[in-house]
């Protein structure tokens, strides 16, 4: 075994992820040759109908938000040596707090009155939904991964019951609740750039994108500024010298799940004070499980969890254009083009580090 | 870029001089997908007929999330495609949203009502299709009891249930008719092995013929019925040929002939908004007869099945809407 190069910073957060979206890419182009269509063609279609006119980087954006609150819940579990997999049903949770405080306030209130009360919902609900796996795993010793991916399957039985026998607007087929006053709804992205005098199309993207930018800053000061974030970074590297530093691992464990469910619950603000404006079921639609590969593609790190949300954002949006553009290319192939990216950039994300790492050395030894 | 200005100048366009753009019609299939050997391939077998006798080829989108219906019927409309077809009452919202804000194209749903001005609600009469096969069923059994097996437990499904056991109430007065639904969420519609089980059970209980409305759901109950050897009652489209010897017939509903005729009307400028029902006079519904069951069908039961379908056309037999009040009478 050679010794590891350490790799200079800029190459593992800038060239290795742009080295995995490469060979992602590659691999893909060779599928979408293989049903008979043309990969640069396919290319530039995703590429513009992720960002080519303004409607697309809106539900670009749409998508992006989502993936920051679910990548920062992960990321944020992370810091501490916890794998959250329940992004998913704190998400819904969170959105059912959300969907529950507007039902019941939605005539009183305006938006701007709910919006705090909503943030708070969305955090106390999705945050007592990670809490308890949290509490099991500091205290009872059960597995975070098993016991949140469990919380997953309950949180979805627990919204089918809800929606279906007692949130369901009477007199209708799909098990939704009434929709919102609109009073209620959030700023659309629309809206907002309406009122500085800039005409843009409708689109989902609403206020809580800049929640998202706000709240993945807010997650850089706590993780590196704060005692607690210290605390939980402490607890992530060696739980040994956490406990000699006179830190409590297990309320710390107990707290950052919290904390992650928290920031997954915030999806709700989203997609039901933001866009769908109504509890109703799957509105979650697995972005608590890309969070995972939005937070191992970002290494954890806020800012990289926002490009890689960004990323993901695209590739839900574009992957949707290839649908339309494309007789050959059906909504399953665009599955597989997004799983081929989640493979090469979480699964083998450090498949090239050994390759670039013996290359930048010979590099090094060159210059002397 | 360039395109994009096209398009959009295409869309203007088709306002002001509907001729001169280029018929495009559009279909959205819901999340089943347009593969799900019922409602949504209904719609593309009548898409597909309409591509092949006019040689006009058609827009299409399977939704995967939420949000993407809304988003794929404004992009269908913001390419100038006209008519828009929304397949299921899920999308009716969305096309309502998205039929407002462009008051020049035609829109059309099927399974639900949209009251705009440039909609089309495409509904069907599944009471009375279904009242038919009951009538079938009652007359095929050999037990007195028959059973029905429905998907997601919501008020279009016991529409069917209703009309059935109506059917067979009327064709035999002492007739059982044991009911079990699959679910009450969407998974309902795609749960074959729930939908076996449902069916084996009711068979142990006694019922020698099953009815199934349960979307692939139902797949599992025909084989069970297969497996069993009694008799089964497929939905939607035509599958007597899935299990020929044990498919007593199929309730038909004709999503296929319904979207046919909005691309269509839809070429000729014609589609009409307002509501459209589909039942047993307008061909919308109705059971199958072809060589895979014409063993199991005597000509005791095509007499009594063919008198009551006069009766219900004549208005003589009235045949219980769910619906109408949310309560079966049977």
């Amino acid at each position: 075994m050679s010794q590891p190069v350490k790799l200079p910073r800029w190459i593992d957060i800038g060239v290795i992820p742009a080295l995995n979206i490469l060979a992602a890419l590659l691999v893909s182009a060779l599928v979408i040759l293989a049903v008979g269509e043309d990969p640069v063609k396919a290319l530039e279609v995703m590429l513009y109908g992720a960002f080519g006119y303004d409607e697309a980087i809106g539900y670009t954006l749409y998508y992006t938000t989502n993936f920051i609150f679910t990548g920062l819940a992960v990321a944020i579990a992370f810091h501490a040596g916890l794998f959250n997999i329940g992004g998913e049903g704190q998400a819904y949770i969170g959105g059912l707090g959300v969907g529950l405080l507007i039902l019941a306030l939605d005539g009183w209130l305006p938006w701007y009155g709910l919006l705090p009360l909503a943030i708070l919902a969305a955090a106390l609900f999705g945050g007592a939904w990670a809490a308890v796996p949290g509490w099991l795993q500091a205290y009872r010793g059960s597995h975070i991964v098993i016991t949140t991916i469990m919380f997953n399957f309950i949180a979805s039985a627990l919204m089918v019951h809800l929606m279906v026998n007692v949130l369901i607007k009477p007199g209708q087929m799909s098990p939704e609740s009434r929709e919102f006053a609109e009073s209620a709804w959030l700023p659309q992205g629309h809206e907002i750039f309406a009122a500085l005098g800039i005409d843009i199309s409708r689109s989902p993207l609403n206020f809580s994108f800049l929640i998202a930018l706000v709240a993945a800053l807010l997650v850089t000061l706590f993780i590196w500024r704060t005692r607690w974030g210290y605390a939980i970074r402490t607890v992530g590297r060696n739980e040994t010298a956490a406990i000699y530093a006179g830190i409590d691992p297990k309320k710390t464990v107990f707290w950052t799940m919290a904390l992650s469910g928290a920031l997954a619950g915030m999806v709700g603000i989203n997609e039901i004070m933001g866009v769908q404006h109504k509890l109703l079921l799957n509105f979650t639609a697995g972005y608590g499980f890309t969070g995972i590969a939005v937070s191992l593609m970002g290494r954890n790190h806020p800012v990289g969890i926002v490009l890689a949300s960004l990323l993901f954002g695209a590739l839900y949006q574009g992957g949707a254009e290839l649908d339309f553009e494309f007789e050959q290319i059906t909504r399953d192939m665009v599955v597989v083009i997004q799983g081929l990216i989640i493979l090469f950039s979480g699964a083998l994300a450090y498949m090239f580090n050994p390759m670039v790492a013996r290359l930048v050395g010979r590099l090094a030894a060159a210059k002397g | 870029m360039k395109q994009w200005v096209l398009a959009a100048i295409a869309a203007i366009g088709l306002g002001t001089a509907a001729e001169a753009a280029e018929f495009k019609p559009a279909v959205v299939f819901d999340m089943g997908g347009k593969f799900d050997k019922s409602f949504n391939e209904g719609v593309y077998e009548g898409a597909e007929r309409f591509k092949k006798e006019t040689g006009t080829s058609y827009l299409e989108f399977e939704v995967t999330n939420e949000t993407q219906r809304e988003q794929a019927i404004r992009r269908m409309a913001r390419r100038g495609a006209n008519p828009i077809l929304g397949v299921g009452f899920a999308q009716g919202p969305a096309i309502e949203k998205v039929a407002k804000e462009f008051p020049d194209l035609s829109f059309a749903i099927i399974d639900s009502v949209v009251d705009v001005p440039n909609v089309q609600s495409i509904v069907f009469n599944e009471h009375e299709g279904s009242f038919l096969v009951g009538v079938l069923a009652a007359k095929a059994s050999k037990t007195g009891t028959i059973s029905f097996v429905g998907g997601m437990d919501i008020p279009l499904i016991r529409r069917f249930a209703c009309g059935y056991v109506g059917g067979a109430l009327w064709a035999n007065e002492d007739i059982k008719v044991i009911q079990n639904m699959t679910g009450s969420t969407p998974a309902a519609w795609n749960d074959p092995t729930k939908g076996a089980e449902l069916a084996r059970s009711q068979f142990d209980r006694g019922s020698d013929v099953v009815f199934a409305a349960a979307g692939s759901t139902g797949l599992g109950v025909l084989q069970a019925a297969d497996d069993a050897k009694k008799l089964a009652i497929g939905v939607d489209s035509n599958q007597n040929y899935l299990h020929p010897g044990t498919m007593l017939t199929s309730m038909l509903k004709r999503v296929d002939i319904a979207a046919y005729n909005v691309f269509m009307a839809g070429s000729k400028g014609e589609l009409k908004p307002g509501l459209n029902v589909l039942g047993l006079g307008e061909n919308g519904v109705g059971w199958a007869l072809d060589e895979h069951n014409q063993a199991l069908i005597t000509d005791e039961m095509k007499a009594l099945v063919a008198q009551a379908e006069a009766g219900i056309k004549s208005g003589e037999i009235k045949v219980h809407d769910y619906m109408a009040d949310n309560t079966c009478p049977y």
